[in-house]
């Protein structure tokens, strides 16, 4: 297990509003990380910060002991899916993947499992702009995992799917964290999160409240499910 | 970058808005150099639509294209390419291709009824002009949050310059008409694209006193010669620096 990515006092602010107050962590490879919070607690603000889509105003982010602030090769390690992919609405869904794999310059061979299995080469031809929501998460769930990342970033990667496509995903979420790779999720849905996560971070107003594997909690708690397990730490808090 | 830029040509290809502006602009002309057999007053006419439609198509098509394509760019910061890269290649992509517009729908009727150094100037200008409103527009709208706010200030942009601007240079003549503004006009018309299209054709043209009083003072102040390169070279900082600006604002910018 080698800490691939480390933030040290991240903060930002979009205007007046502080979304992350002083975030410190790392995060292992070989692990899935399940990032839950309630809305607005900063969960998206953090993913994109680590991808360089939104810019801190402190802190230091690094990815294998090196800063990377501001550049850009080392998102060549990560794959990211997100909450809503939106794509050029005249390209078709062949040409998309085309495009990709041409600006990434991969020369590894893709992963095209996902594709395989989401049954997308049937669809090539489709415009981007035709697709249902779930189709759209089924390409960008295929796109972040085709370029063999050693991160995967996922935000709210199930929201939209049908049972089987999420079923699909999952196993191949865990088919990767055997393959020694770091997987960060973020979801509302706890069940999910139980079944998949190693570790819980769990956010509130841009702070973390706790982030520890899911064992310990249930040790430390005595509960077994998730949302019990959140209930008893929070209200504990609160009293 | 380049591929970028290759993958944003071949999107607006497809989606046939632009198409529509070159017939437009195809049609505009050819009509003109066929109800007139005086091709100079054809240019003349030409000079006044292009003048018009040129600048408000390319910076309104710039902005919604950007604002369009958000995710898109979202996509593409997530990837292993520079910022920097990213939005160059986006302003090629999309000045290029209202660029090509301009020129099926303008430069080839002009060629094909009035090949002459009136005409290449206007194809030299009118180009210049879709280059410095697509600038325009892309730090529009890296300087702009929102969709509206930004076709706003696209809107807002165009308008000074193909309107506000003129009666703001008459406002600025009458109130200090008792003092000498030879060289204060000079840099007036430098603060504005449309005009210094407009004066480098004229010029050409040589009937630059139906422009009134800028245009007999570039004239008088340049000769036609300079007043050309002075025209062309400030067009071309018009293309450039608000890019260099907007380039400057999305390396700092939350997706």
């Amino acid at each position: 297990m080698d800490t691939l990515i480390e933030l040290s006092h991240i903060k930002k602010a979009f205007g007046k509003l502080q979304v992350l107050k002083d975030i410190s962590c790392h995060f292992e490879s070989g692990n899935i990380v399940s990032v839950l919070g309630p809305n607005a607690s900063g969960k998206t603000t953090m993913i994109k910060s680590i991808l360089g889509m939104v810019i801190p105003d402190e802190g230091d982010i690094r990815f294998r002991g090196a800063r990377v602030n501001k550049t850009f090769d080392y998102k060549k390690y990560i794959g990211y899916m997100p909450q809503i992919g939106r794509y050029p609405d005249n390209m078709k869904i062949g040409q998309l993947f085309d495009m990709m794999l041409d600006i990434r310059n991969c020369n590894k061979i893709p992963d095209t499992d996902l594709i395989e299995a989401y049954r997308l080469k049937s669809m090539y031809h489709k415009p981007m702009r035709t697709l249902s929501g779930g189709t759209r998460q089924k390409v960008s769930a295929a796109l972040a995992f085709m370029f063999n990342p050693d991160v995967l970033i996922l935000d709210e990667p199930t929201a939209g799917l049908d049972p089987f496509a999420t079923e699909i995903l999952k196993q191949k979420i865990l088919a990767e964290k055997a393959n020694n790779r770091l997987v960060i999720i973020t979801s509302h849905i706890l069940s999910e999160s139980e079944e998949l996560a190693d570790t819980v971070m769990y956010l509130y107003e841009g702070k973390i409240k706790f982030y520890e594997p899911l064992a310990a909690l249930q040790m430390e708690t005595g509960e077994q499910r998730l949302g019990k397990i959140l209930t008893r730490l929070l209200t504990e808090e609160h009293v | 970058m380049f591929k970028i830029a290759k993958y944003i040509i071949l999107d607006i290809i497809r989606s046939k808005v632009l198409i529509a502006y070159t017939l437009l602009l195809a049609t505009i002309c050819t009509v003109i150099f066929l109800s007139d057999s005086d091709v100079i007053k054809g240019l003349v006419s030409i000079t006044t639509i292009v003048m018009i439609i040129v600048p408000l198509v390319s910076i309104i098509y710039a902005t919604t294209y950007y604002f369009n394509a958000a995710e898109f760019t979202e996509l593409l910061v997530s990837q292993p390419i520079k910022r920097r890269d990213i939005l160059l290649g986006e302003y090629l992509g999309i000045s290029s291709s209202i660029l090509g517009a301009f020129v099926l729908g303008v430069c080839l009727p002009v060629a094909l009824f009035a090949l002459s150094a009136t005409g290449i100037t206007l194809m030299v200008a009118g180009g210049l002009v879709t280059l410095s409103f697509t600038s325009l527009a892309f730090w529009a709208s890296t300087k702009t949050r929102d969709k509206s706010k930004g076709i706003g200030l696209a809107l807002m942009i165009w308008f000074y310059a193909a309107i506000v601007y003129d009666a703001l240079v008459l406002l600025f003549l009458f109130t200090f008409s008792d003092y000498p503004l030879e060289k204060a006009m000079i840099v007036l018309t430098a603060l504005n694209p449309v005009d210094l299209a407009r004066i480098m054709i004229l010029l050409e043209l040589d009937i630059s006193a139906l422009m009134g009083y800028t245009g007999a003072l570039y004239r008088q102040f340049f000769g036609s010669g300079t007043g050309i390169a002075f025209s062309v070279s400030m067009l071309f900082i018009w293309s450039v620096l608000p890019v260099l600006l907007a380039l400057k604002i999305f390396s700092k910018k939350d997706l």
